[in-house]
């Protein structure tokens, strides 16, 4: 029996009332389609292709519906999901997208980049059931899948906006969080101009997250949804640089201010060597790859980037991967991932984990660089790196690498790729008086997101240290929801 | 928005001076400070250039800026009425401006732009200026009136004897800094310059401030690629800078990694010096 006709069956038997929850367990749990591993080392399209329909109302067919719904527990925005999943099976996508867009307003980039499987799909029954995660229902595939159809119909789902107030929200940093504040305020009714850093609006998903795994065209739309919404977008702007907050609020009439402009000041190993010529940051590896398409060097763009035949990526988390992955695109010919921790401590997302495998990435565990050798010309030409073992637990709760004396090892490499983490970007903060910030330089909110300056709100990674896409648009949901309140007082 | 250029010439070969309409920029700009342009926004590179001047009455602010390689050929090749898509700042801390004392400016080749906002900011706040400017030869010289009209003494060096001194600018540096009170130097130039200057600075025991011009992309803090070495300790040179006392940065470190993307920087601009020659791309 082929996907059509067994999906064919169990609707039947889903519309007559006699599908079982046994019945539901044995469906296969539907398989992301994806690009070759070979094929796809030498481009940067899109490795996820998406489920079909029929796929995606099998996978659908799969969830029990739990009275409870444990699942948006685990949702940050908390998406009705049995409520949109029962809407895919029924084949009413336009109605699952509805429901979907109730709580989130970037479905096709969730449904990409969220950390499901410590999310929504942690606490799945169907998962919890076998055992295994990774036998939840997929929900953030289905999600994709209903937001990309949406997108293939054209539908035009521009939120009506309220009668002018006459009021004026100044929004800085285009992220996930931003586009989410401006929005919902300018739903309201509010008058809404963002202002971006960079010459491209997006935020990390433009700059750090790579074309493979999330397509600029999709972040585009969402940024002309924006502007037909009549959300003004000013580029080419450092807040605090440009102008002040204060000056923006005392001088040109802003009425109200969201802060959403990330995290990014890139985490240094200090050791030995780390100003050598082929030593990035992530953040410069990933911003001249994806922004600058230096992938395109020579063809058009021209921003360079290392020519590299050997990287070492350091670090365990998504940003690590899309350094690796990024590198094996841009040709390098042996990538190595090196983190202190085991695999099982990593904080990427497992399928980013596999996709790295897939592509050749070689994983060195339990061990983290000592110092970075440079030949004459201060070039890298070499690694050296330490083994470790797992201790105590420390205070997250991961066993602590600890390292292992005399274990010292040296790789030949002539680019290092450093992903340990980003600080908060002090800018903002040492050019508005009056704000409260905590020891590591975050800002600090309120439960409504308010800072400790009235009228200002802020969110996303400049708040939480570095977090997520669907963490930071949550946050963007709550300051929008104060801003609102608070100017209808005003 | 866009960014128009008012006006625009060629000082000496491959040195350029535009007038570009950037209100907010120029608005907000204090000597020191930088800019990053983009001439067009999908593929273009990201160009950091000093701050030259602003008009604040016609919204504009002034570049000056020598074509070394691709992408500031290409703005070399853009003419008045054209516009340049992205134009981002002020970036970078504003100098320190007081009244020092006896504060002497050394200039090295494209260094005499940025160095003539803070030239003109020290002399309004009351010091007496010595303006040193060296260039190759006598056609590489830029802004010599400029320095004239707002120096107490000006001093111009050339490589090859051209014009002015035969000499390099750590020469006369020297020589003022033995027979009279010096309170600060500023040097700004090709790096090697400034590595010396400072050095002969350091000898008198003289404050010295430089203005690095590293490799940069974001200009806000965010990639980490201007880092030098300053004291021992790693700087971001747009956010921590441009400008650092000179005696604390490790020149040789920095001018390796300006050498960075040499070969791909060269193969650039061969290939767009012969799309032009070739009439494709103009
Ligand atoms: C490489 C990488 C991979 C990631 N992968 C994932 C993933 O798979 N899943 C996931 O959920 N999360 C992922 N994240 C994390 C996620 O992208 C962030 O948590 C999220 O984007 C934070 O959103 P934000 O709203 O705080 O703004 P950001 O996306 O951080 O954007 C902030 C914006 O503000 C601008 N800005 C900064 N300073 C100023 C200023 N002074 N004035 C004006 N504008 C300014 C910046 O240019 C930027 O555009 C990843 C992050 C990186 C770097
Ligand atoms: C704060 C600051 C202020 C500057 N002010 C001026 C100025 O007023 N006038 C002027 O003529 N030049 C100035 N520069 C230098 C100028 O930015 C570079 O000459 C220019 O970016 C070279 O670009 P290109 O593509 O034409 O040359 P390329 O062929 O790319 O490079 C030629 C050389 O320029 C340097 N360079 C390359 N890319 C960058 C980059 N993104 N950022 C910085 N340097 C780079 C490298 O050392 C390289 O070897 C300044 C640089 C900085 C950081
Ligand atoms: S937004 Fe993220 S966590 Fe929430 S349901 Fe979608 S994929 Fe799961
Ligand atoms: S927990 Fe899993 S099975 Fe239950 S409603 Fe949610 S997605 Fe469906
Ligand atoms: S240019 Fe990116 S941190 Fe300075």
């Amino acid at each position: 029996m082929n996907d059509k006709q067994l999906l064919e069956e169990l609707l039947n038997k889903h519309k007559a009332g006699t599908l079982k929850p046994a019945d539901r367990y044995n469906i296969p749990p539907q398989a992301m389609p994806q690009q070759d591993g070979v094929a796809r080392r030498s481009n940067v399209e899109e490795v996820a292709l998406g489920y079909n329909e029929t796929q995606a109302r099998l996978e659908a067919l799969r969830c029990l519906g739990c009275k409870n719904a444990p699942c948006m527990e685990g949702c940050p925005v908390r998406i009705k999901i049995k409520d949109f999943i029962v809407e895919i099976v029924e084949g009413n996508f336009q109605k699952a997208l509805g429901i979907i867009r109730e709580n989130s307003l970037l479905p096709a980039v969730c449904g990409r980049v969220c950390p499901q499987e410590v999310q929504c799909q942690l606490p799945c029954t169907v998962g919890k059931k076998f055992k295994n995660v990774d036998m939840s229902v997929s929900i953030g595939r289905l999600e994709r899948f209903v937001s990309d159809w949406g997108r293939k119909q054209h539908e035009n789902s521009t939120p009506a906006v309220a009668a002018p107030t006459g009021k004026k929200v100044a929004i800085l940093g285009s992220g996930p969080g931003g586009i989410v504040v401006a929005t919902d305020v300018r739903r309201a009714g509010h008058d809404v101009t963002i202002f971006e850093a960079f010459h491209k609006p997006g935020g990390v998903m433009v700059y750090g997250i790579p074309e493979f795994r999330l397509p600029k065209a999709i972040v585009q739309e969402e940024i002309d949804g924006l502007e037909k919404m009549g959300v003004k977008i000013i580029r080419n702007f450092v807040a605090g640089r440009t102008k002040t907050v204060k000056e923006l609020m005392e001088k040109d009439g802003f009425d109200a201010v969201y802060i959403g402009v990330g995290a990014g000041l890139p985490m240094f190993m200090n050791i030995e060597g780390e100003h050598l010529v082929g030593v990035y940051s992530a953040n410069e590896y990933l911003t001249r790859a994806n922004l600058m398409k230096a992938y395109d060097f020579g063809k058009g763009a021209d921003t360079p980037i290392a020519m590299s035949k050997r990287v070492a990526v350091v670090g365990g988390g998504n940003v690590a991967m899309d350094s690796a992955r990024t590198a094996v695109r841009l040709g390098a010919e042996k990538v190595y991932l090196i983190y202190r921790r085991s695999e099982k401590e990593m904080p990427a997302r497992v399928e980013e984990v596999h996709h790295a495998k897939e592509e050749g990435i070689e994983f060195h565990l339990l061990r983290n660089p000592k110092r970075i050798i440079g030949n004459g010309d201060g070039v890298v030409n070499a690694i050296e790196c330490l083994k470790f073992e797992l201790g105590e637990p420390d205070a997250s709760g991961r066993r602590r690498p600890v390292p292992i004396e005399g274990s010292e090892f040296t790789i030949d490499v002539d680019t290092v790729v450093v992903a340990i983490g980003n600080g908060a970007n002090p800018l903002i903060g040492q050019t508005t008086d009056g704000l409260a910030l905590n020891k590591w330089g975050n800002i600090t909110v309120d439960d409504n997101c308010k800072t400790s300056l009235d009228g200002v709100y802020a969110g996303g990674d400049i708040v939480l240290g570095a977090a997520t896409v669907i963490l930071a648009m949550g946050q963007g949901r709550t300051a929008a929801a104060g801003i609102n309140e608070y100017l209808a007082k005003k | 928005m866009s960014h128009k250029i008012l006006s625009k010439k060629e000082l000496c070969k491959d040195v350029y001076i535009a007038d570009i309409e950037a209100p907010l920029v120029a608005a907000a700009a204090k000597p020191g400070q930088f800019v990053i342009i983009c001439l067009q926004t999908t593929y273009s590179e990201r160009i950091p250039l000093t701050i030259a001047g602003t008009d604040e009455k016609n919204g504009s602010i002034r570049l000056i800026w020598q074509a070394v390689g691709k992408s500031t050929a290409e703005f070399g090749h853009l003419k008045v009425g054209d516009e340049l898509e992205n134009v981002l700042g002020p970036l970078g801390k504003p100098t320190h401006i007081e009244n020092f004392g006896t504060v002497v400016c050394v200039g090295g080749g494209i260094g005499n732009a940025p160095l003539l906002p803070i030239a003109k900011g020290m002399k309004q706040a009351g010091n007496k200026v010595i303006s040193i400017l060296g260039a190759r030869n006598k056609s590489l010289l830029i802004l010599e009136d400029d320095f004239k009209a707002i120096s107490d003494e000006l001093i111009i060096v050339t490589d090859d004897g051209s014009y002015g001194r035969k000499a390099v600018v750590t020469v006369p540096l020297d020589e003022i800094c033995q027979s009279q009170k010096v309170d600060m130097v500023v040097a700004i130039g090709p790096a090697i310059m400034m590595k010396f200057a400072s050095q002969t600075a350091v000898k008198h025991n003289i404050p010295v401030v430089v203005s690095l011009n590293t490799i940069m992309i974001d200009g806000t803090g965010m990639c980490g690629g201007c880092r030098v070495e300053v004291g021992g300790q790693t700087k971001f040179v747009c956010v921590d800078g441009p400008e650092f006392d000179g005696s604390k940065v490790n020149f040789d470190l920095m001018m390796k990694r300006m050498q960075a993307y040499k070969k791909q920087e060269q193969q650039a601009l061969e290939e767009y010096k012969h799309k032009c020659k070739i009439g494709l791309d103009k």
